[in-house]
C-alpha cells in the first residue's frame, strides 16, 4: 500500500491533542516513512482544472474560498488505482433515500436542498451546537484524498475526495471521557427523498451510521465536502459526508445533519435490517463473505462486457498498515 | 392471427435489442454486465407473469389470440432466463466455473434461480407438438411445473432485495392473483363472464 502524505500545517492552536490521536497519527506517519517515501509533490501543481471531464457545480462561498488553498493530493492511491471517471462516480450510486436503482440517486437527488444546511453536534461533548458547513470546517484546510471505495456489493471505484480529518472537528467539540462512539445521521426529508416515502422500504429512516471513537479519530477518516476538484454532487452526499476508506461504502454516510458523541455502540441502518449480513464494523475483509456473495474479489469499475475487471480484494481495502492496529486482538470473523 | 403472432415476436425481441443498443452506445453505466443481468432477469419474470395471465384472459374474453401466443411467450420467458444466466456466467463470474460451483453450494438464491431455469428448460424442450403427443396426459401434469418455477423465481428475487420491497411486492401480488384465478371455483366463475359460443376455444396448454 502506498500512501503519500504531507502533514497538514493547520492544527488548531487552542487545543491539546488527545494522546490516543497523537499515537494514531504517529503510527500513520511512521508507516509512511517506512515505505521510504519522502518525495514532496510540487505544491499547488494540482489544480481543479486537472479533472477536465468534470461537470462543474455552482460553488457556495464557503467552498470556493477554501478550494484555492486546498492541499492537493495530500493522499494518493496505489499505482494501479486509476481514477474512476467522474461520470461513473456520479451516475452509479447507492443512496437509498432516492431509490434502489444505481441511477436513481442522480435522477432524483437534484431535488434535495443543500443550502441552507446545518449539522447538529451533540451528546458527550463540552461544546455542543448547531453549525453550518462553513463553521463545521472552521479553519481546517481542505485536503485532497484519493481513496479506494469498496462497496459491500463487490464493486469498487477510486475517488479523489476533498475534505478535512474528522478528528479535528470532533476535537473542537471537546468530547468528554464518556464519548466512546460517534453516531451520524443523514437528512430526513421525505418530501425531497422518494425512498423515504416508500411504504415497502426496509431501512428505518433516518439513515444512521457509527464509528468507534478511535476509528473516528483516525487520520484516514475524513468528512468530505467535494470530489474531483469541485463541490460534492447531491447524489454523492452533498454537502458533507463521511469517508472511511477501509470500510465498506455504506459506512461512509452521506448528507450528514447530526453528529453525536455517545457512550454506547449506536444502532446503525444495515445491521438493524439483517445482523447476519452486515456488522457494525464492516471492515473490508476478503476472508469474511457476505452470506449472499463472496467478498474475496471485486469488480473495479468501470468494466465492460469483455472484461469484468476483477481484482483481489485487500484486507482493510489495502489500508491495513494504517488501521490494522485498531483491531488488534479482535476476532474479525465475529466482529465483521 | 399470423400478424398478431409476429407483432408479439417483435415486441418481445425489442427489449433485448434496446438494452444491447444501450450497452453498445455506452449508455448502460460503468457496469454494463450488471445492467444486462438485472434487465434480462426482470424481463424474464415479467414475461412469465404475462404468460400465466393468458389463460385467465382467454377465459374472460374468449379471444383466441391469447391462446395462440402462449407457447411463444413461454419460450421468450425461457430465452430471457437463459440470457440472465449467461450474463451472470460471463459478466459477473467472468466464466470462473469454480466460483459457480461455490456459489451454487453456498448461496441459496442462486440455487433457487438455477432450479427455476431448469424447470423452464424442461417446459421449453417439451413445448412442441411431438412431445405433447408422446406425453399425453402427463404433458399437462409436467407443465404445471410452471407454477413451482414462478414461486422459485419470486423467492430468488426476494433474496436479492436489499433495501426496499416495493417492486418485489408488486410482482408477488401479480403472481398471487394469477394463482388465485386458477382455483377451480374462481376459474369457473371467470368462464361464465362471457358465455361460450359454439365449440369454444381449444383446451388450454397451460392449465
Amino acid at each position: 500500500m502506498l500512501i503519500r502524505t504531507r502533514k497538514p500545517h493547520h492544527i488548531g492552536e487552542n487545543e491539546v491533542t488527545p494522546e490516543s490521536v497523537y499515537y494514531a497519527r504517529r503510527r500513520f506517519m511512521a508507516g509512511v516513512a517506512g515505505l521510504g517515501m519522502a518525495a514532496a509533490l510540487p505544491r499547488g501543481a494540482w489544480a481543479a482544472s486537472q479533472y477536465d471531464d468534470v461537470e462543474q457545480g455552482s460553488h457556495p462561498d464557503w467552498f470556493a474560498s477554501r478550494l484555492e488553498n486546498a492541499n492537493w493530493q495530500a493522499v494518493t492511491a496505489g499505482d494501479n488505482d486509476k481514477l474512476t471517471p467522474f461520470n461513473d462516480a456520479t451516475h452509479y450510486n447507492n443512496f437509498f433515500e432516492f431509490g434502489t436503482s444505481k441511477d436513481d440517486p442522480y435522477k432524483h437527488a437534484g431535488a434535495m436542498t443543500t443550502e441552507p444546511w446545518t449539522i447538529e453536534i451533540d451528546g458527550e461533548v463540552a461544546r455542543p451546537g448547531t453549525l453550518d458547513v462553513d463553521q463545521l470546517l472552521g479553519e481546517q484546510q481542505l485536503e485532497e484524498r484519493i481513496y479506494r471505495l469498496r462497496c459491500v456489493e463487490a464493486w469498487s471505484m477510486v475517488i479523489p475526495w476533498l475534505g478535512v480529518p474528522l478528528s479535528e472537528i470532533i476535537k473542537r467539540a471537546e468530547p468528554t471521557s464518556d464519548a466512546k462512539f460517534v453516531r451520524f445521521q443523514t437528512l430526513m426529508r421525505p418530501e425531497e427523498m422518494p425512498g423515504q416515502r416508500s411504504r415497502f422500504g426496509l431501512i428505518d429512516w433516518p439513515y444512521q451510521e457509527g464509528l468507534r471513537m478511535d476509528e473516528a479519530m483516525h487520520p484516514l477518516t475524513i468528512l468530505s465536502v467535494g470530489m474531483y476538484g469541485r463541490v460534492l454532487p447531491n447524489q454523492n452526499g452533498a454537502p458533507v459526508r463521511l469517508v472511511v476508506p477501509w470500510k465498506y461504502g455504506f459506512k461512509s454516510i452521506k448528507s450528514i445533519v447530526r453528529i453525536s458523541l455517545v457512550k454506547e455502540q449506536p444502532t446503525t441502518a444495515w445491521p438493524t435490517i439483517n445482523a447476519n449480513e452486515y456488522g457494525f464494523y464492516s471492515n473490508v475483509n476478503p476472508d469474511v463473505d457476505h452470506p449472499r456473495w463472496s467478498q474475496a474479489r471485486e469488480r473495479r469499475l468501470p468494466n465492460s462486457l469483455f472484461s469484468t475487471n476483477m481484482i483481489d480484494t485487500q484486507m482493510f481495502n489495502g489500508y491495513g498498515d494504517e488501521v490494522a492496529s485498531l483491531y488488534k486482538g479482535m476476532d474479525l470473523r465475529k466482529y465483521f | 392471427m399470423r400478424l398478431w403472432r409476429c407483432a408479439v415476436f417483435v415486441a418481445a425481441l425489442l427489449p433485448f435489442l434496446w438494452w444491447a443498443f444501450q450497452v453498445a452506445a455506452g449508455q448502460a453505466g460503468p457496469e454494463p454486465g450488471q445492467y444486462l443481468l438485472l434487465n434480462f432477469g426482470q424481463c424474464a419474470l415479467i414475461l412469465l407473469l404475462l404468460t400465466l395471465s393468458l389463460t385467465p384472459l382467454m377465459k374472460l374474453t374468449r379471444w383466441k389470440g391469447f391462446a395462440v401466443i402462449r407457447r411463444q411467450l413461454g419460450l421468450w420467458t425461457f430465452s430471457y432466463g437463459v440470457l440472465h444466466l449467461t450474463s451472470y456466467l460471463l459478466f459477473i463470474l467472468g466464466l470462473d466455473f469454480s466460483a459457480l460451483g461455490a456459489d451454487l453450494q453456498r448461496r441459496p438464491y442462486i440455487m433457487v434461480g438455477f432450479a427455476a431455469l431448469l424447470m423452464l428448460l424442461a417446459l421449453a424442450v417439451t413445448s412442441n407438438r411431438y412431445s405433447m403427443k408422446q406425453l399425453g396426459k402427463r404433458w399437462k401434469f409436467l407443465h404445471r411445473l410452471v407454477y413451482i418455477a414462478l414461486a422459485l423465481v419470486l423467492l430468488h428475487f426476494f433474496w436479492v432485495v436489499r433495501a426496499d420491497m416495493g417492486q418485489w411486492s408488486a410482482y408477488a401480488f401479480a403472481g398471487a392473483v394469477l394463482m388465485l384465478l386458477r382455483i377451480p371455483v374462481v376459474s369457473r366463475a371467470l368462464g361464465r363472464v362471457r358465455p361460450r359460443r359454439g365449440s369454444g376455444p381449444k383446451a388450454p396448454r397451460f392449465s
